[in-house]
């Protein structure tokens, strides 16, 4: 009996410890398969403390920190203005931090003559306004827009940063994986369409995009994502509650530090 | 002893019948009282208004009117047949656009007098906010609460779930959408599934069948998703070059690949019931002096009709339902469609690509469920005409 006792007593408080420390993070799913690889080596070099990580999407983790169920919201937005409204009203105090960046390439077919276009032209050919590729200097071929299905995360962010906030055309192809937009756009001549930085590879090409009305273009890469010449790009965001800080502080200290940055690198996300 | 168990055995198969059908009616019941929800929603979404200044006068505005507001397809207020102004657009995320956090309070406790102040200021102005901020203001005007209207769902063409503040669910394109996959899948279908299955039950002898069916069995085996990525891969870039179409992904594409998926279903029991025509009835013919290919459309075929129309059911209700491999192949856009090569977009496959973000409970979840419920009363109908077929047939006999 003995023998079992002490073992026992002894998991049993080292669980209670681990629950002391245990850290819950909700959120995005764009966020989410950065923030499990991160929590996993963060485990390995703290043994004592548990993280765990759920996704569910933006707008879950933002209400999941308002419910108090969990102490990290991931989000690939920013809060937005209403949710913190009702966080202020509730007295929480919402704290933000920087991630990592995720950059959105917009990708054609690699026989496509076109290198470059402005955020203008972007806006007209997913709207619908511009649907023949000789209107932006290339050939006299149809577009065709591919574009990610409405539940997906990439799609909203680039509804806000290209289009303004404005509807997609109704005839865009929506498309339920960002894999089945590469091989789609890779094999349709006339194709336009949209993927993560880190989606990027051979069968498609990329192009330069200008956000000043034509003035700079810049070709997507980590490189330019890093020094804030790409304009489209977009911060993936931590959310904590103030009262919480110290508790989920040697986490995200822990992002700051090198080995943390190498590895958001490897992932396709670029690092803070 | 023997009698007990005969009357235990009895009950249970009643309890479990009518269990059965119970669970099925409470199905049903639940799909319809989920979709019919949805016409109680507002056609804004829940908790938000649209506030105008009060120099403006127009009271009522429709989905569509509103989203082309928003999308700054209009531009002018005297297009909606109100005073000769231009459209300013507020959203509440522009708020801190125009003010400090400081301005607004540490609560944003103003936040709701500087909205307020905002329409006050800019007579063209067409805000979109939450009711609480703004309840208690009276110099502003709130654009009435219509209910999302039937008409505009059933008969509208444009299906923009998501869009704000005005989501429009015209779910027409999506109804036309599969029924114009399906009707090409069948078409394409039919003819394969019949020569094969009359070569399995007639042509064939006991070798060649004992090879062949295994392997038409086995198509049932592969998974749709695979089906799905083949047709992506395969027959989207053939299609492209052999129409020579700006893109493959089509109607034509989706209709092959579940053309494909259900023809497995439509040999298999089209054959199973030509083989049940008793060979008694087949040497008649035979000798009676018929050859044998009269023999097969003069007697087994009339003879198996019913099975054979039922094969065709089962491969049209695969055909209807399949969600994944139309999703990774037909291309998604919710337009009309005006031909077969050109993409469209399934009820089955909006359904799996949106219900996953749709807030539970909200339009957008209860439009899904609206679409269930049209898809359920088009398998319905398909199932009516074949009793009705194969009803006639044997009154005939």
């Amino acid at each position: 009996m003995k023998r079992i006792f002490f073992p026992f007593l002894f998991l049993c408080l080292y669980c209670l410890n681990g629950t002391a420390t245990a850290q819950r993070i909700k959120g995005s799913d764009t966020v989410l398969p950065l923030t499990q690889e991160l929590s996993e080596m963060y485990m390995k070099s703290h043994p004592s403390e548990t993280v765990t990580v759920t996704g569910g999407g933006s707008g879950v983790g933002i209400s999941a920190l308002m419910d108090g169920t969990t102490d990290l919201a991931m989000a690939s937005r920013r809060i937005k203005f209403s949710e913190k409204i009702k966080m202020k009203q509730a007295r929480h105090e919402p704290c933000e931090v920087i991630v990592a960046y995720d950059a959105l390439a917009i990708i054609v077919n690699p026989r496509n003559p076109v290198r470059q276009l402005t955020r203008e032209q972007l806006e007209a050919i997913f709207r619908g306004k511009i649907t023949n590729w000789k209107q932006v200097g290339g050939e006299d071929a149809k577009i065709i827009v591919y574009s990610r299905e409405t539940s997906s995360g990439t799609y909203e962010f680039f509804k806000e940063s290209v289009l303004k906030n404005k509807n997609y055309m109704s005839g865009v192809l929506s498309m339920p994986a960002t894999g089945a937009i590469i091989q789609s756009v890779s094999q349709t001549k006339g194709a336009i369409g949209y993927v993560g930085l880190a989606y990027l590879n051979p069968r498609v090409k990329a192009l330069a995009v200008s956000y000043d009305q034509g003035k700079t273009f810049v070709y997507p890469s980590v490189k330019t994502a890093i020094r804030k010449e790409y304009p489209v790009v977009r911060p993936l965001y931590y959310y904590y509650e103030k009262k919480n800080e110290a508790k989920v502080l040697p986490f995200l200290k822990y992002l700051t530090t090198q080995e943390a940055k190498d590895k958001i690198l490897q992932l396709g996300f670029i690092p803070r | 002893m023997k009698k007990w168990i005969d009357i235990i055995v009895n009950r249970i198969f009643t309890v479990s019948g009518f269990t059965t059908s119970a669970a099925i009616l409470l199905i049903i019941g639940f799909l319809f009282s989920e979709a019919a929800g949805l016409f109680y929603n507002p056609i804004i979404d829940k908790g938000y208004v649209l506030a105008l200044n009060q120099q403006n006068t127009v009271t009522e505005l429709s989905a569509k009117e509103i989203k082309d507001i928003f999308d700054e397809e209009i531009t002018n207020w005297k297009e909606l047949g109100g005073p000769d102004m231009p459209v300013k657009v507020f959203r509440l995320e522009d708020l801190d656009k125009y003010y400090s956090e400081e301005e607004l309070g540490p609560e944003y406790e103003y936040a709701g007098d500087k909205i307020a102040e905002q329409i006050y200021r800019n007579p063209g102005i067409i805000a979109f906010v939450p009711e609480v901020l703004i309840e208690h203001h009276s110099n502003l005007r709130v654009i009435d609460g219509k209910t999302i209207p039937v008409k505009d769902v059933l008969l509208g063409d444009e299906w923009f779930p998501t869009a704000t503040p005005s989501p429009i669910f015209g779910i027409l394109p999506l109804v036309s959408g599969t029924l114009w996959v399906s009707f090409f899948a069948i078409l394409i279908a039919l003819p394969f599934g019949m020569a094969v299955s009359i070569y399995l039950a007639e042509v064939a002898d006991d070798r060649k069948r004992r090879l062949l069916k295994p392997v038409i069995e086995l198509l049932n085996g592969i998974p749709s998703v695979v089906y799905g990525f083949f047709g992506l891969t395969v027959i989207v870039p053939f299609l492209q070059n052999v129409f020579n179409l700006p893109v493959g992904e089509s109607g034509l594409a989706g209709s092959i690949v579940l053309a494909i998926m259900a023809l497995p279903t439509i040999i298999t029991v089209a054959e199973d019931s030509m083989r049940s025509c008793p060979r008694a009835m087949r040497e008649a013919s035979l000798a009676l002096g018929a050859s044998q290919w009269q023999t097969i459309y003069k007697v087994v075929i009339p003879f198996s009709a019913s099975g054979i129309t039922s094969g065709i059911v089962l491969g049209i209700g695969r055909a209807i339902g399949e969600t994944m491999a139309v999703l990774m192949v037909t291309g998604n856009a919710a337009v009309m469609p005006s031909s077969i090569l050109e993409p469209l977009r399934t009820i089955p496959a909006t359904i799996a690509a949106e219900l996953g973000e749709a807030p539970a409970g909200g339009a957008h979840y209860q439009a899904l469920f609206l679409l269930g419920v049209i898809l359920f009363f088009i398998t319905l109908f398909t199932n009516a005409c074949v009793e009705f077929v194969s009803a006639r047939n044997k009154s005939k006999k």
